[in-house]
């Protein structure tokens, strides 16, 4: 995300600290040198390959000639997250949205393109939309308060077990409040309003693959219930903790398991461990001119374990793939010991693949501790561009048409109209590359000659990869199938701001919590002939549930489709509203949630299409009822996550 | 502006029995108190400024906000085009194996054929020479704006469906009619095709709206799909109200006959399938003191053939244009919100695993909650039907054929007033004026049926003109014609006075037996009267509770009590009723001792005729209405659902055969010959 705008701004500014590069660099000559060694080694001593999967520092004195990769021991992500995120919100302390001195909003920072600019018509636009008053702030916790916490119960013995391991762990507040969450909107309200009934009582940071065995091993002698962490992103309430788990709870971090431990060129593929972020993965893949075009929206943070787990989707995915088309090889950690295949294929024809039963597991069968996804050459040419069709109908129908002939460039979305006046809305004060859709002679053009209403008009954005020539002829395509539907190009400006937009859009739920405002995110997958209906009913539905709560201000509820398909599509959408005058907000926001998603499934679309959900019990349960179980390894875990207590 | 006085909230002021407060405060909290909105005469204004000018007035109704506006023609390339109508065609044309040019070009002929070409010329020409007409032959047409208003909002927000009741001809135009006079958009109207006999006529209502189904599709799947596609189509793009008659068709009896399914089923469907967020259905109540069409409706239900709807006929109605036929009341209930009435009750299966456009029957589960739609429909349209003093007349006057002394009609009609009131009936009784002026001045509006003289209210034997069919009685039609004003009443004392006969059948007090009974009843004359499906002991407890509510009887934990103020009305409401369960008993009789093997439906309704013709002619029945072929048809399908007679289809015709025991079991229950079997519940 920041990445993908930092390289198409060309402002190059990554996250990582300066001082690390250096490093970097030596341990990317140092994997190179492995890379080249190891490859020599395979198939006659697959050993050796292992030996990279030792844990750093700890590996044996005897190993290979070359040292292994000399990763810092603090990596992009700390164990003390909070000293980098927010403890209490979304994203990078250093990156949030204020009101300055002249009452105007500006995003802080240094991270995004945005970042350091004053958005001068935001806060007008936020007073018409949601009845957003700057002027009246929430009053919330402004820091943790430790004696809130629920105490730690951790037995003794196992604590002797675990310091003889020499994996590091933590029993403080801050720490294990910091893993009790992931994003929903609700797990966010409540850390700044209240607290969590029931938060993990330990945290352990395991450095390799054999630090997890070790784990598992003492949760199932001594009944410890884990939960792998990997991002924290999670939107499916998967991190949270049931609050009837008597069992001690372990929050197992991945996010010192984040080292790549080989890249084959041969193959294009990467062994990575399961901690490895996003970002982080993409940073180091790139310098040897790779990538795994793997970009969810949350991939500053997200881990790769997380994306097997919650079967995550990225932005680039048509072509790319999704998480299931990327893991070529996962290995998990169970109690009955490690899941792996037997070679790195492409494919297998021996039984059902294990891999979809752990891929969208969400942390419930055992602990993915490292993965090989497949990689690709960095792209030569990257172009962005828009299109903007009369109504959110035509643009509906081009998409498909577009998805029919399969030509859909690396990303297309299609915003509906409110979602492109709020990209309007987020024009900053000064900016080359901001300036606005509907100004000056475009404007004209668009709704007096072309007949657009501005009211009505729906916004497609773009984003082409490949080499050049490609590129411009697929481009080129793509704008001769618009046009037949209406569509008009609206320039590569336009495309490229809805991108960097989805990305700031995360800070801002944060902003709305401070004013009475609630907001979330939810998506769906539909068929292709259903995307316009359910659009249309699940924002109405939206806005009849807020009036019915009494919510005053009519609701924000808009969409995109944000993926397409051969047999359907992707549809994301945002709604917040305002709550002033309403006692429980969170009871309201839940019901109008539920409500949402009823009319989703009304509308013959799914629970969900990548945030991941709670169905995974009653998937298991299904397995569980229908097939005879005993022969599955789901059955005899009686220690992992909740879920496993009962099957 | 009239007053409408609800009584539906009086309450007795004697104290109460504890017993029966027990049993009050039991259903208080159930019945909703009715109120209903006052009414406005819209003619009020045309007689006072130029037909002209309004009509001509500048229109601009108020429409769907999610309208995208089209002309006819446009719907019609949409529906041709939609993947509902091309899958038919290409399913045909692989089962015929004619090429689809020719089966699309007969969907174009087929919708050539029904659909409406609705044109502001023709509805201006309607609203200019309706004036003219409203004005001459009614004293009020009256509007409850309240409603207007409602309806004015739902048409902003959702498509809506417009659900009139069906007594006239004259519905579809007056509603056409008042919704152009209130800026709304006009209707688009499922007309039957008779109409298109016609022509000229039948071209006009095309132009103001009306669209034209076949009664009968005879399983032709090509016609079934044009014309689904036709009605969604203009339903989903919001093009105007949809206009139907739950009833299919005219109510001759003026009771309200039992809902058809089909069209219900298609404008429901789009938001079954999500394709609209919503839908609104308005149940609509238009109520006649004097419908055109009264005394041909009482030759049509004596058996003397329908005269085809044609233009020559039309015209020689032009008689009718000289006489009075008092005022009209339409009531616009509460728009009913689809998604609310179905939200639990429907499962999201079906449609979610099948493309939406292919025809798919509905579930068992569809088909019941259409049912129940359409029956709470029906049931809102009878609640908001008004009743005038005349109906009350009839009542009192069939009750004492063929003459009654002014006097006493005039007592006994004031009683029938306090009593429909209590009964929650939505009486318009002018209390300003004397009881006994108000009933001579109904009586004067239909002369046509009494005749006033010498302070005797006389049924008239007579008719005025010369013609009367050969072969009928004229006293039958001016019978049957009292009937239909009686029948308006029915449905609101269905359910005391099915109490109240149970009372008089069951030997006993026992709650159970007299529930019993009751349940029989009411199940036998389900086609006759309009019950919501199930929940009888709802009927059942409703029925009681009017007739606690006046004190006629007592409810105990075990028994039902006749008071001794109650005697009198509950011999009226069984009398009210008899007419029925002695008719149905008669034909039970005429089944057992006519009718051989195979009959058919024809030969049964001309057998029965004569058969009751004989009675009523040696004096051994009084029972008048079984003159009536609307009861021969109800009472043959009641059969048929009781198993007492049975329905076979031979060479594409339905033939019957009667189970005898089942019959004669049937004739001594409705003659409380025997008792009415088990108690059906327990749970009293
Ligand atoms: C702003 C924002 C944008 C987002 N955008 C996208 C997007 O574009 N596409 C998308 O697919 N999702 C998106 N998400 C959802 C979320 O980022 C994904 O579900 C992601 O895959 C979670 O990864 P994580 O590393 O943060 O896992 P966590 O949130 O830490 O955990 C998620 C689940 O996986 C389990 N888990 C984590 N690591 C492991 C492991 N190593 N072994 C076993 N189980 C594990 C956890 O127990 C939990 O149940 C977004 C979320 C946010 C907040």
């Amino acid at each position: 995300m920041a990445e993908a705008a930092a390289s198409a701004a060309a402002d190059g500014a990554g996250c990582g600290s300066g001082s690390s590069l250096e490093r970097e660099r030596e341990r990317v000559c140092a994997g190179r040198r492995l890379r080249v060694l190891s490859g020599h080694l395979q198939g006659r001593a697959p050993a050796a390959a292992l030996v990279l999967n030792e844990c750093r520092g700890r590996a044996p004195a005897a190993a290979p000639a070359a040292p292994p990769p000399a990763a810092p021991e603090s990596s992009s992500i700390p164990k003390k997250r909070q000293e980098l995120m927010k403890w209490n919100g979304w994203g990078y302390n250093d990156s949030k949205f204020i009101i300055n001195k002249k009452g105007q909003i500006e995003f802080t920072g240094k991270r995004y393109p945005l970042s350091g600019m004053v958005l001068p018509t935001f806060r007008e636009w936020l007073q018409n939309v949601l009845g957003l008053n700057l002027d009246q702030r929430t009053t919330s916790k402004a820091s943790l308060n430790a004696s809130d916490v629920p105490p730690s119960v951790v037995k003794e013995d196992f604590l002797d077990d675990l310091k003889e391991t020499s994996i590091s762990y933590s029993q403080e507040a801050d720490d294990r409040v910091f893993r009790a969450h992931g994003h929903c909107l609700h797990e966010i309200y409540l850390l700044r309003e209240g607290i969590f009934q029931r938060i993990p009582d330990i945290v352990l940071w395991p450095k390799c693959h054999d630090d997890v065995v070790k784990i598992v091993d003492l949760a199932c002698k001594y009944n410890l219930c884990i939960i792998p962490f990997g991002g924290g992103t999670s939107v499916s309430s998967g991190l949270s903790c049931p609050v009837d788990e008597k069992r001690t709870i372990v929050s197992l971090d991945t996010s010192q398991m984040n080292r790549i431990l080989w890249v084959d060129e041969h193959n294009l593929t990467a062994h990575v461990e399961a901690g490895i972020t996003g970002q982080e993965l993409e940073r180091q893949l790139k310098e040897s001119g790779y990538c795994t075009g793997h970009e969810p929206d949350s991939q500053e943070f997200s881990t790769v374990g997380g994306w097997v787990s919650t079967r995550a989707s990225g932005m680039k995915k048509n072509i790319y793939g999704n998480i299931e088309d990327l893991v070529v090889h996962i290995k998990m950690v169970t109690p009955k010991g490690v899941i792996e295949k037997s070679c790195q294929v492409p494919r297998m024809s021996t039984g059902p693949d294990i891999h979809h039963f752990i891929l969208g597991s969400e942390g419930t069968l055992g602990v993915v501790t490292e993965a090989t996804i497949k990689i690709r050459p960095v792209p030569e040419y990257q172009k962005y561009g828009s299109v903007a069709f009369p109504n959110f109908e035509r643009g509906v129908a081009c998409l498909r048409e577009i998805a029919k002939q399969r030509c859909a460039p690396a990303s297309i979305r299609l915003m509906d109209n409110m979602q492109f006046q709020f990209g309007l809305a987020l024009k900053p004060q000064v900016s080359s590359i901001f300036t606005s859709f509907l100004d000056g002679l475009k404007k004209f053009y668009i709704t007096k000659f072309k007949g657009f209403d501005p009211n009505q008009l729906s916004v497609a954005t773009l984003l082409f990869e490949g080499d050049r020539e490609k590129v411009l002829q697929h481009e080129k395509q793509v704008y001769d199938i618009a046009a037949k539907f209406g569509g008009l190009a609206a320039g590569e400006d336009n495309g490229q701001r809805g991108y960097l937009l989805t990305y700031v859009i995360a800070y801002l739920r944060d902003l709305g919590l401070e004013h009475y405002v609630l907001g979330e995110s939810f998506e769906t997958s539909a068929p292709w002939d259903r995307v316009i209906d359910l659009c249309r009913n699940v924002k109405e539905r939206i806005a009849k549930e807020c009036k019915e709560k009494g919510v005053q201000f009519s609701p924000l509820s808009t969409c995109r489709v944000t993926q397409t398909y051969d047999a359907g599509a992707c549809i994301y959408f945002y709604f917040a509203f305002n709550y002033r005058g309403i006692s429980d907000p969170l009871t309201v926001f839940e019901e109008t949630e539920a409500a949402a998603r009823e009319e989703i499934l009304a509308n013959g679309g799914s629970l969900s299409h990548h945030h991941g959900g709670s169905q995974v019990e009653s998937i298991l349960q299904i397995l569980k009822d229908h097939i005879n179980v005993s022969y599955f390894f789901i059955v005899p875990m009686a220690v992992y996550k909740f879920y496993l207590a009962v099957i | 502006m009239e007053k409408t006085v609800n009584l539906a909230t009086v309450s007795p002021s004697t104290p109460l029995p504890r017993a029966l407060k027990r049993q009050k405060e039991r259903h208080g909290p159930q019945k909703e108190l009715k109120k209903w909105d006052e009414f406005e005469d819209m003619l009020e204004e045309r007689r006072h400024f130029s037909d002209l000018k309004y009509a001509m007035k500048c229109y601009t109704p108020t429409v769907y906000k999610g309208l995208c506006p089209c002309k006819p023609d446009k719907i019609k390339r949409c529906v041709l085009k939609s993947e509902e109508v091309q899958y038919i065609i290409k399913q045909i044309s692989k089962e015929t194996h004619e090429s689809t040019d020719i089966i699309q070009e007969e969907a174009s002929v087929i919708l050539d054929e029904m659909a409406h070409k609705l044109r502001l010329g023709a509805i201006r020409f309607f609203a200019f020479s309706l004036s003219k007409v409203f004005k001459r032959i009614y004293k009020k047409v009256c509007v409850n704006e309240e409603g207007i208003q409602r309806l004015q909002r739902a048409i902003q927000e959702h498509p809506v469906v417009l659900l009139p009741s069906h007594r006239s001809y004259i519905d579809f135009l007056m509603l056409s009619y008042v919704l152009y006079t209130y800026d709304l958009p006009v209707p688009v109207i499922a007309a039957g095709m008779d109409f298109l006999g016609m022509k000229l006529v039948g071209e006009l209502l095309r132009m103001s709206g009306a669209f034209f189904m076949r009664r009968t599709f005879g399983g032709n799947k090509l016609y079934w799909t044009v014309f689904s596609e036709y009605v969604k189509t203009m339903l989903r793009n919001g093009y105007a109200p949809v206009e139907f008659f739950l009833e299919g068709t005219r109510s001759r009896s003026a009771k309200t006959l039992t809902p058809k399914l089909g069209l219900l089923n298609i404008v429901m469907e789009p938001f079954f399938k999500r394709e609209v967020f919503d839908t609104y259905l308005v149940p609509i109540s238009i109520s006649y003191d004097r419908p055109l069409e009264e005394t041909l409706y009482a030759h049509e239900l004596l058996g003397v053939p329908k005269p085809k709807e044609s233009t020559t006929g039309l015209l020689k109605a032009r008689k009718v244009l000289n006489e009075n036929y008092g005022s009209i009341h339409v009531y616009f209930g509460e728009p009913l919100s689809l998604r609310s009435i179905a939200n639990g009750k429907m499962s999201r299966g079906p449609y979610n695993l099948v493309p939406r456009h292919i025809p798919q029957k509905p579930s068992e589960d569809m088909h019941a909650f259409v049912s129940h739609v359409a029956y709470k429909l029906e049931l809102l349209q009878i609640q908001n039907m008004v009743l005038n003093p005349w109906n009350l007349v009839a009542t009192v006057f069939l009750q004492n054929l063929p003459r009654m002394d002014f006097d006493i009609l005039v007592k006994k009609t004031v009683w029938l007033k306090d009593l429909t009131q209590t009964f929650g009936g939505f009486l318009i009784w002018p209390d300003n004026i004397a009881a006994d002026e108000v009933i001579h001045s109904s009586l004067l509006l239909h002369s046509n049926i009494v005749n006033f003289n010498k302070d005797q209210v006389i049924l008239k034997e007579e008719s005025e003109e010369p013609g009367t069919a050969e072969g009928l009685v004229f006293q039958h039609i001016t019978i049957l014609m009292c009937v239909a004003y009686r029948n308006q009443l029915l449905n609101i004392f269905v359910r005391p006075s099915f109490v109240a006969i149970s009372l008089q059948m069951t030997p006993g007090f026992r709650k159970e037996d007299i529930y019993s009974c009751f349940d029989f009843l009411r199940d036998v004359f389900s086609d006759e009267f309009i019950f919501f499906p199930g929940n009888a002991l709802k009927d059942f407890e409703e029925g009681c509770y009017l007739l606690t509510k006046n004190e006629t009887i007592q409810v105990t934990p075990q028994d039902i009590l006749v008071t001794d103020k109650g005697d009198t009305v509950v011999s009226f409401l069984a009398l009210l009723f008899k007419p029925f369960v002695e008719g149905y008993r008669i034909i039970c009789q005429y089944l057992q001792k006519e009718e051989n093997e195979g009959f058919t439906e024809k030969q049964y309704l001309t057998g029965i005729r004569n058969y009751n013709y004989c009675l009523l002619q040696s004096g051994e029945s009084e029972c008048y209405e079984l003159l009536s072929s609307d009861m021969h048809k109800n009472a043959l399908a009641a059969l048929v659902r009781l198993g007492a007679v049975s329905k076979n289809k031979v060479n594409d015709e339905y033939t019957y055969k009667v189970n005898d025991e089942a019959i004669i079991k049937l004739e001594e229950m409705l003659g409380a010959k025997i008792p009415i079997g088990k108690p059906v519940t327990a749970r009293l």
